[in-house]
């Protein structure tokens, strides 16, 4: 525990009341959104603008008192819990937009604004903010950056790293560093900004966010395809892709996850389907009309069962209804919901789901899989009770195979929902001891006290 | 503070509710109490996970844990969007019982809770005591919405806009009522609810007026006590239980198919609530508490959906009038365009649609009493957006909703009068 004396320290940076150290306070900072165990934390402090944080994050070196920056705390890798202890960092209070330039394209934002709102924001001047992960009604911007978070529309627009123009950070002395501009072109240092990108608050905390903003697509159409078997759903993604057609939306759900979907909406789903591919393009008018037709013509030539096309805004709603259902489907089949992230190039996505089956059928467990078959970007959902020690343990070892096979298609562990405490362990197979050695000197360099939410991504 | 691990055990009745929250946090894009403070532990996830961490026996400080429970609209928002479909108020309730009745109430509760609400026949002595001496003690401010602030009672009510209670409460001007289904064939027994009785009697005026109209029989025992939502989200179950068994024993005397009433948060608790908290009730008591909370409705539901009231076809306008949802309507009970529907029967009306029509307006019960700086700044954005739409009239099927929504136009000076929808469909008839 923190001194009286620091703690009246913090309080003069941020006022008392944004330092919170009640038992109950601290305890609502000791998770987040993955399945680990919370650790409390011996404060939590908010600042609320860019003076306090650097002050905050030069006391806490000073102090050798590890620091968590936490914004919404969604992530789904356990990055926000402090596993060191010392203090969690409350970006919440940082949520300003600073500028939303509409001549040249970019904005300016506070690391706590929520993504959603900044969307909206930016929508009502007539401009556009594609990343969309489906936390985006409450994560914060800066979890975004630190997580490089996707969402549904990765394959045309890319992810939040597509859009990282400049990140201005605190260095561990609490000095402002400044990174990246608010030109398209810049090649003034070291890329700094790259580097803060996915780094989940071990390399600085985020001041200021420059993001880069698009015009909106001018019209839309979503189409529904339905597949009696897996590979026909993964061979009309490729020839979709062949016709040299980017869909902005490309997402796929497999049979449990439909009957799982079918069972909470009702929505008249046919249980026998193996896939449904939910696609989405949007552009031109003219461009978008000319696309959907192509696209429906080659979801019957691969041998669709089903396919529709939405006439009109409430039609579109309805076909979305499905992967909306998603989440909230397999969520309540069981107590506890297991997201993962596994990715693989998107051609060995029958090959992903074959292999996720058969690791639910080893170890008896329930696994239905949705995500981005665009980008091979899968989350194979385990259903379960964490209660049931017996049952999370085979969860545990399922979870290590997926990791396996994923690997072994040439994939990666995690697609957006990062490394934290939960994958670390798994990084070194993916990369080599090199890589993790580079990234452990890196880091011994700008954090020599290991303050900097210690134990993510790299361990330690 | 003694017993840690008997509390804890208590709480562990709750776990496999408890457990089905997934620790998504979207509850945070909701929660208006959440909106105002930012702290983790004021929102759904973080409340579930205190009583968690308290149930396991990890955290000491219960007193802290019963603060953050209790910090909450039970406004219901975090419960309509939950994707993991987390049975959050049935957890909260339950969750103030267990950790109230093993901290205690605090002490004005008690008086209030024990000594008033579960006598209505004392309760309603004093209130028209009060009711009676108000009008000295405060000055009128604002004649539209008829609220008026006291500076003799600021020290125990700050400087709240407060309505004055009623001259004359409902059931002093019609004590009970019980007449035959008429031209609708139709007959509903009328729960008005408290407020409704000691603060706007005009609106249960508003609600026979309408019921004779359509030829509605009307079957409204006396002896009627509150829903019981004070004692029962104190977690003050003894009074709770003698509140729903009086209620029990008067509506059982007579026949109807509907039970109606004007306030969204009665509606909600007889419906939802009373058929999940039974078990200190015998199997007659319990018998009757479901018969009236299968046949509870909204009184704006009945109209539009029963009686069968529609728009009408060439408005003429002239007044604009706003509606606010009723967290208590739109999120527990699914009715929103009922009410809408009713002010649309009105032709002098013309409806205009506020942002965030269905965003909690902050009174939540006692919460505003305790909270009562947060429940003001809540209250404030929805007196913007009713303040935004430039209507006349602001129109809602709830009368704590109405109370919060005076106090909060009356701070802002501003002259818009606040309804009830029953009110302003009655105007349409003779
Ligand atoms: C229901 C649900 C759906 C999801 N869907 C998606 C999805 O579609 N795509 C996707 O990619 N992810 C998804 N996620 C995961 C998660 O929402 C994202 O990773 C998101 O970016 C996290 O944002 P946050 O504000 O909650 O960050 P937090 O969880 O609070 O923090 C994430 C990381 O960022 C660091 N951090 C935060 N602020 C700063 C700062 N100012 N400076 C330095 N470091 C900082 C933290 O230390 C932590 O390591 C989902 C999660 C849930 C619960
Ligand atoms: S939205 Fe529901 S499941 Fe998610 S954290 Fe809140 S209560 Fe839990
Ligand atoms: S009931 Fe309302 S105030 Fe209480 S936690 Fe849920 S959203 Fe917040
Ligand atoms: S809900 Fe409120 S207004 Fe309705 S009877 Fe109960 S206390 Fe009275």
């Amino acid at each position: 525990m923190p001194s009286n004396a620091l703690i009246k320290e913090f309080q003069a940076i941020v006022g008392k009341e944004n330092v919170l150290e009640s038992e109950a306070d601290r305890h609502s900072y000791s998770y987040d959104s993955a399945v680990l165990d919370p650790v409390v934390p011996d404060l939590a402090v908010r600042p609320t603008s860019s003076e306090e944080l650097g002050k905050v994050v030069r006391l806490c070196n000073e102090n050798g008192l590890p620091v968590t920056p936490r914004g919404a705390g969604t992530n789904l890798s356990g990055g926000t819990i402090p596993s060191k202890g010392g203090i969690v960092l409350l970006t919440n209070a940082l949520n300003k937009i600073v500028e939303i330039n509409e001549e040249d394209l970019y904005a300016v934002v506070q690391p706590g604004v929520v993504t959603a709102r900044f969307a909206a924001e930016v929508a009502r001047r007539g401009l556009f903010y594609p990343p969309d992960p489906g936390s985006q009604a409450v994560s914060t911007l800066g979890g975004n950056v630190a997580e490089n978070a996707g969402g549904l529309r990765g394959l045309k627009y890319g992810v939040t790293k597509d859009y990282v123009m400049g990140v201005d950070f605190f260095d561990v002395n609490g000095e402002l560093v400044k990174s990246g501009s608010r030109t398209v072109k810049c090649v003034t240092g070291l890329n700094l900004s790259a580097l803060q990108v996915a780094s989940e608050g071990t390399l600085g905390v985020f001041n200021e966010i420059i993001l880069k903003l698009v015009p909106p697509p001018a019209a839309n159409k979503a189409m529904m395809a339905l597949f009696d078997d897996v590979d026909k759903a993964s061979a009309t993604v490729a020839a979709i892709i062949a016709a040299k057609i980017v869909p902005c939306t490309l997402e796929l759900l497999d049979n449990v996850t439909i009957n799982l979907v079918e069972d909470f909406t009702k929505a008249g789903l046919p249980r026998d389907a193996q896939a449904i591919l939910l696609i989405e393009v949007d552009g031109h008018p003219g461009q978008v009309v000319e696309e959907a037709e192509k696209v429906v013509a080659i979801c019957k030539k691969t041998g669709a069962t089903e396919v529709k096309a939405a006439k009109d805004e409430a039609e579109r709603n309805k076909l979305w209804e499905a992967r909306r259902a998603a989440l909230p489907a397999l969520a309540r089949a069981k107590p506890t919901t297991v997201l993962e992230d596994a990715t693989v190039p998107r051609s060995k996505i029958p090959a992903m789901i074959k292999a996720i089956n058969a690791i639910a059928r080893k170890y008896d467990l329930t696994i239905g899989t949705f995500g981005h078959a665009g980008d091979g970007n899968l989350h194979p959902t385990i259903m379960c009770d964490k209660r049931d020690k017996n049952e999370f343990h085979r969860v545990e070892e399922a979870v290590d195979e997926i990791f396996d096979v994923a690997l072994s298609l040439k994939g990666t562990l995690s697609g957006e929902h990062g490394i934290g405490l939960a994958k670390s362990k798994w990084l070194e197979k993916e990369t080599s001891a090199a890589t993790i050695a580079y990234a452990k000197a890196l880091k011994k360099a700008v954090d020599p006290k290991g303050i900097l939410n210690p134990g993510k991504i790299i361990g330690g | 503070m003694a017993d840690l691990h008997k509390l804890a055990q208590m709480l562990q009745e709750l776990d496999d509710q408890m457990v089905a929250c997934m620790k998504c946090g979207m509850c945070q894009a909701v929660c208006p109490v959440f909106a105002e403070s930012l702290n983790e532990a004021d929102v759904t996830r973080g409340k579930i996970a205190l009583l968690e961490n308290l149930a396991k026996e990890m955290i000491a400080d219960a007193k802290g844990v019963q603060e953050k429970l209790n910090k909450c609209l039970l406004c219901g928002s975090c419960a309509a969007n939950c994707p993991s479909g987390v049975k959050i108020m049935d957890i909260f309730l339950k969750a103030r019982i267990i950790v109230n009745t093993y901290m205690g109430l605090s002490p004005v509760k008690k008086v209030i809770l024990k000594g008033m609400l579960t006598r209505p026949g004392l309760f309603n002595a004093l209130v028209s005591v009060a009711a009676r001496f108000q009008g000295v003690f405060s000055k009128p401010v604002n004649d539209l919405i008829g609220s008026s602030c006291s500076q003799w009672l600021s020290p125990v009510i700050g400087d709240r806009h407060f309505l004055s209670l009623a001259k004359e409460p409902l059931h002093g001007a019609v004590p009970s009522l019980d007449s035959a289904p008429g031209a609708s064939g139709l007959k509903v027994a009328f729960f008005p609810g408290c407020v409704v009785d000691k603060m706007f009697p005009r609106i249960g005026h508003a609600v026979l007026k309408v019921m004779a109209h359509h030829g509605v029989g009307v079957f409204m025992p006396a002896g009627q006590a509150c829903c019981g939502i004070p004692a029962l989200s104190s977690g003050d179950r003894e009074s709770y239980e003698k509140l729903v068994t009086a209620n029990a024993r008067v509506f059982a005397k007579g026949a109807y198919d509907v039970l109606i009433t004007p306030c969204a948060t009665c509606t909600a608790t007889i419906k939802e609530m009373w058929p999940k908290f039974l078990d200190g009730f015998d199997a007659t008591t319990r018998a009757q508490v479901l018969a009236m909370s299968e046949k509870a409705m909204d009184v704006n539901q009945f109209l539009v959906d029963k009686v069968g009231v529609t728009a009408v076809d060439k408005p003429t306008g002239g007044t604009r009038v706003t509606v606010h949802d009723p967290c208590h309507l739109a999120k527990s009970l699914g009715v929103r365009s009922q009410p809408r529907t009713l002010l649309s029967a009105n032709r002098d009306y013309e409806l205009v649609e506020m942002a965030e029509a269905d965003r909690c307006c902050g009174c939540g019960g006692s919460f505003n009493l305790a909270h009562y700086e947060v429940s003001r700044s809540i209250g404030r954005r929805k007196r913007d957006n009713i303040v935004a739409s430039k209507a006349d009239v602001v129109a809602t099927g709830c009368p704590a909703c109405m109370m919060q929504i005076s106090d909060m136009l009356s701070q802002g000076g501003d002259r818009i009068a606040v309804r009830h929808p029953v009110e302003i469909y009655a105007e349409t008839i003779d």
